[in-house]
């Protein structure tokens, strides 16, 4: 089972996204998708990991998407997480900066629910990523 | 996209909704605090954050309007919140503009409407703004601040970091341990407290320190105030203040980095480890209760209360049965059902409040709004317009708030625009310049009142009687006999209310007659109190709910039937000796004056006993606004609960019902709706003529 933890205020975004990972049909294992509203919830859900995947919004309040990067990138348990930045195209400088602390990629919102999904593919570890179906 | 659900564009349209409401709110709190002369930049940022959601989702969504709109807005507010634009009035009006049109856009995309909006000014409007941004920053080299915090900034972040420096704000680092568990609550509090002493800039964590139930945040903040000051005010065990020190002017690069905090050193701490060992279960079950709202159709609570309605009946079956356990010597027995019964009937009752709580919001939804229009009718008129409201806490029905909000902004255009006096007219009658709008809202029993008073000229009671007598609904003669009040139920009249010229504000050809008609398809009414150079009062009174009715249940002929109390002001007995004819319709005297009757038989045409004097019947006068219609009836039965569902497509269009009611004998009632009935039975009847005093 996949684990990837979705970090994003918007309730509908959050829902688009877990829609498109629970859907893709190439992953045979199933997804499990923890969402996080806030900054501080990625905090608190990251102990409860391990993920295979974080994907984030930057634009957030108080704890903002740069500083969750480069929290996972400080943490012993998490450094090896592999992010992805889920962000407007107005943020570029706040992107690249993400990029710059550590983030494996980004994707520009808005996006397709296909573009998320091998964006997100990229990151898979291999084992997970190439397994048939069972049976 | 054709691959959303219907349920995520719903999501997607409530959200954005929501979006909408929030930026409304931000600007009206800035709109205040721009005159109070403070300057909130978060509120700002608020804004900014609002419209760049909205925007990601219009995307996602395919909502190229929202979009198109979003993006024109979102670049205006990041030059404001960057400080490259400066915020005044002219550019909050254009603001409150791109709120109206976010408005007009989500109804025409919620309707799935291809209609064309007219937005093209309002993105000259936008354009025009961007095109004055300006672009300054201050340096942040002065202080020794950690390379690796700086890294972290979002563009905003590190504007405001700069725009503090630029005003000369000291820079301070807070430490500060957090309970994972508390951290929300008491980062609020921190929050709080420290917006007294100037703005944290951003929240890092730190990575150290931290075990498995607490996370330890450096806290950027800036101040006006002196390190003793704020060690006085934020201090406490797991935070630890310290400043960070400004660089000596022209001396070389610092090479001491930012002082560690010292009293705090967990050098035991154990890091990020997650505990497996101790979590199990119980984490995995928390982990999913962390989010605790849900959003919800209203048509499932709708659902939900129909099962009620239904365990409703089941509970009367069971009284039934109780009694005839009773009836047959089955004393025990029936006891015990009737305790059950009783067990049953109290724990319905609080599934009944809960779902019903459940669909309450605040009165407030729909007061923001009106604020906006106050503001923007004010400035269009060049009225200046003071709103004080009162209440907006006050809860009521989802679906009524939603409907309310059409009605109450007519009453408010018209306040504004024939109510209040123009600014020199008030100072000459002793008025202050500002007129005044009081929105109050408050519950009484089972109805919430919305008041909307202004401390205008009132209503030219020998005009409306005028314009009335010009359009023919009533004579001189009519005009001469009726009270005051019945003047004033005239503005109620269809045209009467509408002004001669179509102006800006409330020309738009809907009138007084429309808001009442709206108000009472809530199964509200709506009254006016008016004195001439002091001001007018309306007063709407709803029920608190439409999932239940209060209903009187009465019998006609052979059928039960259940009107709406919120609709009945009183039933009386009934004296066949008290009818007299008036222009061949029957009417009895009620307190001196004319109450017309409607035999509820008779209309609906049901079989029955022929009239005889001597049996003994009822009259229940059903009440819209100040009109009243006496219904003649066989029976009463009593007060009742009921959940009203609505008729089939075929029998829709018959007036008069609103829909039928399982009673609690398995049987089906119907309903009767009282305004329709109303309006439908004194049709044939002159308006004024049926508040006509008795003449005998």
């Amino acid at each position: 089972m996949l684990r990837i933890l979705v970090v994003e205020d918007s309730a509908s975004m959050r829902s688009f996204v877990r829609n498109a990972l629970e859907s893709d049909t190439r992953t045979s294992a199933g997804v499990d998708v923890v969402e996080a509203s806030s900054g501080f919830e990625a905090l608190r859900l990251l102990p409860r990991g391990p993920y295979d995947l974080v994907i984030t919004d930057i634009n957030m309040p108080d704890i903002n998407g740069l500083e969750l990067i480069s929290f996972i990138r400080k943490s012993e348990s998490h450094k090896a997480t592999p992010v992805l930045i889920i962000s407007t195209q107005s943020s570029e400088r706040d992107r690249a900066r993400g990029l710059s602390l550590g983030a494996n990629g980004y994707l520009i919102k808005p996006f397709s629910q296909e573009a998320l999904q091998t964006e997100v593919w990229r990151f898979l570890p291999r084992g997970i990523a190439h397994a048939k179906p069972h049976g | 996209m054709a691959e959303l659900s219907d349920k995520a564009r719903e999501e997607f349209f409530s959200e954005a909704q929501e979006i909408i409401e929030t930026l409304s709110r931000n600007l009206l709190s800035l709109d205040s605090a721009i005159k109070a002369g403070i300057s909130d930049p978060s509120l700002i940022n608020e804004a900014f954050r609002a419209v760049h959601t909205l925007k990601g989702l219009a995307g996602l969504f395919g909502a190229a309007r929202l979009g198109a709109l979003s993006h024109r807005l979102e670049d205006v507010l990041d030059d404001l919140r960057l400080g490259r634009v400066e915020l005044g009035q002219d550019v909050l009006d254009v603001l409150f503009g791109a709120v109206e049109a976010y408005t007009r856009i989500l109804q025409a995309e919620k309707a799935d409407s291809d209609e064309e909006l007219d937005v093209e000014q309002l993105f000259v409007e936008l354009e025009r703004i961007g095109a004055g941004a300006t672009e300054h920053q201050s340096p942040v080299a002065d202080y020794e601040l950690d390379p690796g915090l700086l890294a972290v900034l979002t563009e905003y972040e590190e504007h405001r970091l700069r725009a503090n420096i630029a005003l000369q704000m000291q820079l301070y680092r807070l430490r500060v341990q957090f309970d994972l568990s508390t951290i929300d609550k008491v980062l609020e509090e921190m929050k709080e407290r420290a917006k007294r002493h100037g703005e944290i800039i951003t929240y890092l964590p730190t990575g150290e320190a931290t075990s498995a139930d607490t996370i330890e945040l450096d806290l950027l903040m800036a101040s006006r105030d002196d390190l003793a000051t704020l060690i006085g005010s934020l201090g406490a065990d797991h935070v630890v203040i310290e400043e960070i020190p400004r660089r000596a002017r022209r001396s070389h690069p610092a090479t001491m980095p930012p002082r560690r905090p010292t009293a705090l050193g967990r050098a035991d701490s154990v890091g990020m480890q997650p505990d497996l060992e101790r979590g199990g279960l119980e984490q995995a079950a928390s982990l999913r209760s962390l989010t605790q709202t849900v959003r919800v159709d209203i048509r499932k609570l709708d659902h939900l209360m129909n099962i009620v309605g239904e365990l409703a009946i089941v509970r009367s079956a069971f009284g039934r049965v109780a009694e005839k356990l009773r009836g047959e010597g089955q004393r025990k027995l029936a006891a015990e059902l009737q305790r059950l019964h009783r067990n049953f009937d109290r724990r319905l009752g609080e599934m009944q409040d809960g779902i019903l709580e459940v669909r309450m919001v605040p009165l407030g939804q729909v007061f923001d709004r009106l604020a906006r229009v106050v503001r923007q009718i004010s400035r269009e008129v060049g009225k200046e317009i003071r709103l004080v409201i009162t209440g907006a806490e006050t809860e009521i029905d989802k679906l009524i708030v939603e409907e309310l909000s059409d009605p109450l902004m007519h009453m408010i255009r018209n306040a504004i625009d024939h109510g209040i006096e123009a600014g020199q007219g008030r100072v000459e009658v002793g008025k202050p310049l500002a007129g005044t709008i009081a929105l109050n809202a408050f519950q009484k029993g089972n109805h919430v009142m919305i008041e909307v008073e202004d401390d205008g000229r009132g209503i030219d009671l020998a005009r409306l009687t005028e314009k009335a007598i010009t359009l023919g609904k009533l004579t001189r003669s009519e005009a001469q006999e009726m009270s005051r009040d019945e003047v004033l139920a005239l503005i109620f009249l269809p045209g009467l209310s509408t002004r001669e010229s179509a102006d800006d504000v409330s020309g738009r050809g809907v009138g007084m007659d429309i808001v009442k008609t709206n108000i009472s398809k809530l199964g509200g009414v709506i009254d006016v109190h008016s004195e001439s150079g002091i001001g007018t009062k309306m007063t709407i009174t709803l029920p608190i709910t439409l999932a239940i009715v209060s209903a009187l249940l009465i019998q006609a002929g052979q059928h039960t039937l259940a009107i709406p109390l919120s609709s009945v002001s009183e039933a009386i007995a009934f004296e066949e000796t008290a009818v007299r004819l008036v222009d061949g319709r029957e009417v009895i005297t009620l307190r001196g004056q004319t109450l017309p009757l409607c035999r509820l038989d008779r209309l609906m045409a049901l079989e029955t006993a022929p009239y005889s004097a001597s049996r003994r019947r009822f009259v229940v006068v059903a009440a819209l606004g100040q009109r009243r219609l006496g219904l003649v009836v066989d029976f009463l039965y009593g007060q009742e609960d009921i959940v009203i569902k609505p008729l089939g497509k075929s029998l829709s269009a018959v007036r008069g019902f609103a829909g039928a009611t399982e009673l609690g004998d398995q049987r089906v009632g119907l309903v009767l709706d009282a305004a329709g009935l109303i309006e439908e039975v004194l049709a044939g009847i002159e308006a004024p003529r049926t508040l006509e005093r008795a003449s005998g």
